[in-house]
């Protein structure tokens, strides 16, 4: 049993025009097996959440906390975050030349493990979990992600998540870009994570078509850089029929 | 140093296809257009080329055999403002090979070549040899004027070699002048591998020519490995056929001053033309490319991607990546790419994409350049997956070379340059 807390937390970032506060306390707790989806309209944060949660440097946290089971995650860095049992699924991942996907599996295993897979068992792991994400064999042999579609970037991210068996992972917009059978795939790959490792999931999305195939216990309004209400499925479904006005007419009120 | 600050980081800035004034969907307006340098440059250092006559356009670049025309640089010339002339004083000199046709002649030529492979020399008016190269400056017009008989390798038409050719060119001694002409010439239709490999000391100056016949599928991989104290000036010009296929890559790991000109251009139509390259200079070398492809004919492609690692106070580097697409060249796709990656403070790394466009009726062209450290974006990635920034910058650095080293597709040759570049890195302990 694992838990992510965040408490009251506060994000700044430096632009040409000075610093900007983005997120402006941010209070959210996430356990093993739980569900969350974060909905929100663009501009609101939501991916700055998830990268400060994953410790990118452009992020600067000017107060609050981050604790994975009492464990200070802002002192980590990113790669020990990675190793503490924290995932994300990246909005945009990143291609890096001449690395192929087998090394960078390996190498990235053999780091979260603390020890090298087991070469045998880890090929048909490989092999297994990327049939299971309709993930063409020669992707093996390609650098990472380099000349993916954005669908492929998705479903390589999530062959990851599988792979790397984290305690909470935080999904980014990963339904962004994707066709219904990719979505569909990629849900399927998420759930099967959720099934396999009581995994604790932070799902960030624009859109509710994600939410009905990974169906979140718990979904939270991200406005303004804060959660403006919290409430069960009921509340995506909401809305989807009303949109976010009722939430940005109250900050713009306030 | 050249655009080195941590924000600029790996990221190709400017790298795009540029739009040609006047070229429309229909690709027909254009006759007259010429682009000239209003699209922004990559990497700092960079020259813009004057639309005004002058050393700027390489159609205007003299060429020839006659050694009157190529005095000795002072520096200021356009082809030689990046080179260090003292160092290079050995391959510029109007000399003869030392202790030629002895057994001390400082330069040792070895070939491999299946059984197909036809092996002899060739007098200077012996064609094909100067049919194809040019000499495109002093050293280039000295290395054929001292080679009496170049070494002439011939691949018969429609000959499919299972295995390289492969020609070892070691020097024996630092400060003895090698001087070499080679020409390859690859039949109708035939698929070829050619490895030249120099190794040792000398001071080397070596053409090597290319003939590619129609329909022909060549490659030409050109290592540098020399020591430390070896001196390379060389040009390598190709010609390629009509629907042929021709790639050069050169890697250069070794030696304190290698300056290599790396050419093409084209006979027909339907050829497709690339160059690649990978240099690693550390403190004290200096390694320059330039690659000139001359688009004089319509609807070929070409594609040009050279990449260096520099570590070390006075690691240098230079690639000049010229491109010419002539008047005649309708329907031509261009492309050309300088990445450096600076892994220490002191190191310099100068980029020079140039341009020339005559004619707008074309598919594209474009050229990227840039110099930095390392991209905080790989790093990310990486160590969001639990891998340490030690590691990650290993990775990355590794996975930066090894791009070029992937289109060599000889396996053992792979092999044994990824190990050249473990040593490489082992020095600075990345």
């Amino acid at each position: 049993m694992s838990t992510l807390e965040i408490k009251d937390l506060h994000v700044s970032i430096e632009t040409d025009q000075g610093t900007k506060e983005i997120l402006k306390g941010v209070s959210l707790t996430i356990s093993s097996g739980e569900k969350h989806a974060i909905m929100g309209p663009n501009g609101s944060g939501k991916s700055t959440l998830a990268s400060t949660i994953a410790g990118h440097p452009r992020y600067e946290v000017t107060s609050g906390s981050i604790t994975l089971d009492g464990e200070d995650v802002l002192e980590m860095e990113p790669d020990e975050r990675a190793q503490a049992g924290l995932f994300l699924a990246m909005q945009y991942p990143v291609e890096v030349p001449g690395v192929t996907m087998t090394n960078f599996l390996r190498t990235a295993k053999t780091a979260i493990d603390g020890e090298a897979p087991k070469l045998r068992t880890w090929t048909k792991e490989v092999k297994d979990a990327m049939e299971k994400l309709r993930i063409d064999a020669d992707f093996a042999n390609r650098n990472v992600n380099e000349g993916f579609s954005g669908g492929e970037k998705k479903r390589v991210e999530i062959l990851q998540l599988e792979l790397f068996k984290p305690k909470i992972a935080v999904l980014d917009e990963t339904d962004s870009g994707l066709d219904i059978d990719a979505l569909r795939v990629v849900s399927e790959g998420v759930n099967r994570a959720h099934e396999e490792n009581n995994m604790g999931t932070l799902l960030i999305t624009h859109y509710t078509r994600i939410l009905n195939y990974i169906k979140p216990d718990y979904v939270h309004v991200f406005v303004d850089g804060k959660v403006a209400e919290q409430g069960g499925p009921e509340l995506a479904d909401e809305l989807e029929a009303n949109g976010y006005d009722r939430f940005l007419a109250a900050v713009s009120a306030a | 140093m050249t655009n080195t600050e941590e924000k600029v980081a790996g990221v190709d800035v400017g790298e795009r296809r540029i739009s040609i004034p006047g070229f429309t969907e229909e690709g027909e307006q254009l006759a007259a257009a010429k682009v000239d340098t209003e699209h922004s440059h990559g990497g700092l250092g960079e020259t813009q080329r004057k639309t005004v006559a002058s050393a700027g356009s390489r159609a205007n670049r003299h060429t020839g055999f006659d050694l009157a025309e190529f005095p000795q640089p002072n520096g200021r010339e356009e082809e030689w403002r990046f080179s260090p002339l003292k160092k290079l004083a050995g391959v510029l000199s109007d000399e003869p090979t030392a202790n030629a046709g002895t057994e001390d002649e400082p330069v040792d030529y070895q070939v491999k070549a299946p059984e197909a492979v036809v092996i002899s020399t060739l007098k200077a008016d012996q064609a094909p040899r100067n049919t194809v190269l040019q000499p495109a400056d002093r050293a280039a017009v000295l290395a054929t004027k001292h080679t009496e008989d170049a070494l002439y390798i011939q691949v018969p038409a429609d000959a499919e070699l299972d295995e390289q050719v492969k020609i070892d060119i070691t020097g024996i001694k630092a400060g003895l002048r090698g001087n070499a002409h080679i020409v390859l010439e690859a039949g109708v239709n035939s698929k070829a591998t050619f490895v030249l490999e120099h190794r040792g000391s000398a001071n080397f100056n070596g053409n090597v020519e290319i003939k590619v016949g129609d329909g022909a599928d060549v490659k030409v991989i050109s290592l540098q490995r020399w020591n430390d104290d070896a001196i390379h000036a060389g040009q390598h010009d190709a010609e390629v056929g009509r629907d042929a296929s021709y790639k050069h890559v050169a890697v250069t790991l070794g030696g304190e001053v290698v300056r290599l000109n790396t050419n093409f251009r084209y006979a027909a139509e339907g050829a497709e033309a690339e160059m690649y390259g990978l240099y690693f200079a550390d403190s004290g070398q200096h390694l320059e490319h330039r690659t000139f492809v001359d688009h004089n004919t319509p609807n070929n492609t070409s594609n040009v991607l050279y990449k260096g690692a520099l570590q070390g106070e006075s690691a240098r580097t230079v690639w000049i990546g010229d491109v010419l697409i002539r008047k005649a060249a309708e329907g031509t796709d261009s492309y050309e790419k300088n990445e450096n990656l600076v892994l220490t403070d002191g190191a310099r790394a100068d980029s020079v994409p140039n341009l020339e466009i005559e004619t707008g009726v074309i598919e594209g062209a474009g050229h990227a350049s840039s110099t930095g450290r390392f991209d905080e974006n790989h790093l990310f990635y990486l160590m969001a997956r639990g891998i340490p920034e030690d590691i990650a910058r290993q990775l990355v650095v590794r996975g930066f070379l090894n791009e070029i080293i992937q289109k060599i597709e000889v396996p053992e040759l792979e092999e044994s340059l990824q190990e050249d570049l473990e040593n490489e890195l082992k020095i600075h302990g990345n």
